[in-house]
């Protein structure tokens, strides 16, 4: 017998890049459950970012500084326009705001000490403030978004900071979202819900709309907080030089800039993915609406949103930001992802490196949870020293490439000590294309 | 009033008015001359203390009030008694939109009419508006009560969570997950002490009728997707 499969070429299976294994199984999902995807993180898409920038370093024209001897500066100083308190910070990478109950209360203090440790600050999030993590935190930015769940004016006097929330970059125009397994009964007490339901927030603040109500609104916080905070103002990337020229006529001290790689503690998948721009795109608009005002390094800018290293924040910083915020990052110094945690993971049907179920509550790590028995597994002081190393480590790594490039200070990187790797990163963020002089625009073409 | 402790606002800035009455030590009654429509008199009041607001009151007046009483003898701009903690509220005429918004406790009284989301995401809080309110009033309230002696405008009580509203007139529409409810006894007594501490004798409790959560919209699920 002659086996005839062997000779005739049979064609492969080949999968379409239109309909991917992933829209697939999306489809699938989406028919037999009747509802969108809510997960969390960030973007999972490959868009233009930091990769797409390079430093130069020295040459013949620029000297370098002394990696071990020479004085490079890193602090800097928030809200020094309008509060009578600024806050001084030794190195510009802060905490973004996630709350207690999207994190557990030990990753909150994990937080709150590792940034203590480095001298910097953590931010509360859509749900107020706990003892706790005012305890843990030495510097503290209060979130004041258009829930208000939990929101008092003693926690408000409490504060180091103010941060007005109008956006996040993986949602901006969206509210929070919190599902019933994470409202245990602490955290529906302190939102003052029913335990147990899919938490929706409000996307508008209740009692202003735009920037003149806004205005109005700043001065009342400035009024109950005696002009003692600096009051920040937190947008999505989506219009930044309109929202960040329009957040300094309302009178912010400090602006807040979240890309759409921002991760999120829990929004539907289709929000993510397809709203909002790269952080990479925004944040030349954003340091030009500053210029157009006379108000760069007077109002201070923050972007955040895919920052994973010193080299993310040194780039963030030529580029004119002031400091940049980090959110899945420091959960994953936490322990998010860790491959020792495979064979939990799987049984979530993930891997490490995909997990991405963090509004699900049963994370293995102890970090988007409120299930008491998964919390415990994470030691806040143990979190803290990892949070406090990584933190130090992107320091230092900013450090390295401002010397390299010359700089005493990180404030002192600026956009001529880049170059761009692809047309797509020259054009957002005006720096010219490797090896010339040139990017989209300039010239007339 | 005499023994009235006197802020006239043509003679001193918002910050000074304020930070008078701001302390926690602060005692007595107080009378603020000149309002003038100014935004965010009398925020952030930390005692026990009568403050009398002498004519109109922009923007967020008595915001964020713990123990103090408040009377604002004019009309009040949006988000007056916004995320009052304790203490009272009372504005003799009209209030603009977001009367008491999220507010967590005390009691706030509008003698004339409110605005569009009166009560809006209400956390604790009681109003008392003897006349009517504006559409989409105690959106996503979670807990405290509305009364409402005349009509109420369009999508009542939207996204509601465990607050209460209370109706006398007609209500142009209700929001989604808001239905009528029956009225328990322990309702009607709550009801008749809270018009009484807000003055309203004239209408009768039985004459209102109770709205609450149907609470459908407490989980997500396909069924309710029309809904959201
Ligand atoms: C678990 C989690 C919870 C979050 N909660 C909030 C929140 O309550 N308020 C808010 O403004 N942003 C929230 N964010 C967004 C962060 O503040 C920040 O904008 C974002 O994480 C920055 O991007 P990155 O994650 O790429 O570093 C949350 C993010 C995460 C990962």
């Amino acid at each position: 017998m002659t086996d005839n499969t062997k000779k005739t070429p049979r064609t492969k299976p080949r999968f379409s890049a239109t309909f991917d294994p992933f829209t697939i199984s999306e489809i699938q999902r989406a028919a037999a459950t009747g509802i969108y995807d809510i997960r969390g993180a960030g973007t999972k898409r490959k868009l233009p970012h930091f990769d797409d920038l390079l430093f130069l370093g020295a040459s013949i024209s620029r000297y370098p500084l002394e990696g071990y001897r020479e004085r490079c500066d890193t602090d800097v100083v928030l809200g020094t326009r309008f509060a009578k308190k600024p806050i001084h910070l030794k190195t510009p990478v802060t905490i973004a705001g996630m709350s207690f109950g999207a994190l557990s209360a030990q990753a909150k203090e994990a937080l709150g000490r590792g940034a203590s440790a480095v001298g910097t600050s953590t931010t509360t999030g859509d749900g107020g403030m706990t003892p706790e993590e005012r305890g843990h935190s030495s510097t503290l930015v209060y979130q004041y978004l258009p829930s208000r769940y939990g929101m008092n004016p003693d926690d408000l006097r409490r504060a180091d900071a103010i941060e007005v929330v109008v956006g996040q970059g993986a949602k901006p125009g969206g509210g929070g979202m919190l599902l019933g397994q994470k409202i245990s009964s602490r955290v529906a007490r302190m939102r003052d819900l029913p335990e147990g339901i899919d938490q929706r927030s409000a996307c508008r603040h209740p009692d202003w709309t735009g920037p003149d109500d806004l205005e109005i609104k700043i001065e009342e916080l400035r009024e109950i907080t005696a002009w003692e905070k600096p009051i920040y103002i937190k947008v999505g990337a989506s219009r930044p030089y309109y929202d960040v020229s329009l957040a300094v006529k309302a009178g912010a001290d400090v602006v807040v800039l979240d890309g759409m790689q921002g991760g999120t503690a829990a929004t539907q998948e289709v929000f993510i993915e397809h709203v909002g721009l790269p952080i990479l795109s925004a944040i030349r608009p954003a340091v030009q609406a500053l210029q157009d005002l006379g108000m760069h390094r007077k109002v201070q800018l923050i972007v955040s949103g895919g920052i994973r290293s010193g080299a993310d924040m040194a780039k963030a910083l030529a580029l004119g930001a002031d400091a940049v915020a980090i959110g899945t990052a420091a959960l994953i110094a936490l322990g998010d992802q860790s491959p020792e945690l495979a064979d939990e993971y799987a049984r979530l049907g993930t891997v490490p490196g995909a997990y991405d179920d963090w509004q699900d509550g049963r994370d293995p790590a102890g970090i988007t949870t409120q299930d008491p028995e998964l919390a415990a597994r994470l030691d806040p002081i143990l979190g803290g020293r990892r949070i406090a190393n990584y933190l130090s480590v992107m320091t230092m790594e900013a450090q390295a490439i401002a010397r390299a490039c010359g700089k005493s200070h990180l404030h002192n990187l600026e956009p001529e000590d880049l170059v761009a790797l692809t047309m797509e990163a020259a054009a957002m963020t005006r720096i010219p294309l490797a090896g010339t002089e040139w990017y989209p625009g300039r010239q007339g073409f | 009033m005499s023994n009235m402790q006197e802020i006239d606002l043509v003679r001193c800035t918002l910050r000074e008015a304020n930070s008078q009455l701001q302390g926690e030590d602060a005692t007595g009654a107080w009378i603020i001359r000149n309002p003038q429509g100014r935004h965010a008199l009398a925020v952030g009041l930390n005692a026990p203390i009568d403050v009398v607001i002498d004519g109109q009151a922009g923007y967020y007046a008595g915001g964020m009030n713990k123990h103090a009483n408040i009377t604002i003898e004019g009309n009040a701009g949006p988000g007056v008694a916004e995320n009052m903690m304790s203490g009272s509220t009372h504005v003799r005429g009209n209030a603009s939109m977001a009367a008491g918004a999220t507010g967590h406790g005390g009691l706030l009284v509008i003698d004339g009419d409110a605005g569009a989301r009166c009560g809006i995401s209400m956390k604790g809080i009681e109003i008392v508006v003897r006349g009517s309110v504006g559409h989409m009033s105690a959106f996503m309230a979670q807990s405290g009560t509305l009364v409402i002696c005349g009509d109420a405008g369009e999508a009542l009580g939207d996204s509601l969570y465990e607050a209460k509203i209370f109706v006398r007139g007609e209500v142009r529409s209700l929001g989604a997950d808001c239905e009528e409810k029956d009225m328990t006894a322990d309702d009607l007594a709550h009801l008749r002490s809270l018009l009484d501490r807000a003055g309203v004798s004239e209408y009768p409790a039985d004459s209102f009728r109770l709205y609450g959560s149907a609470r459908r919209l407490y989980h997500f699920h396909v069924d309710n997707a029309a809904a959201y």
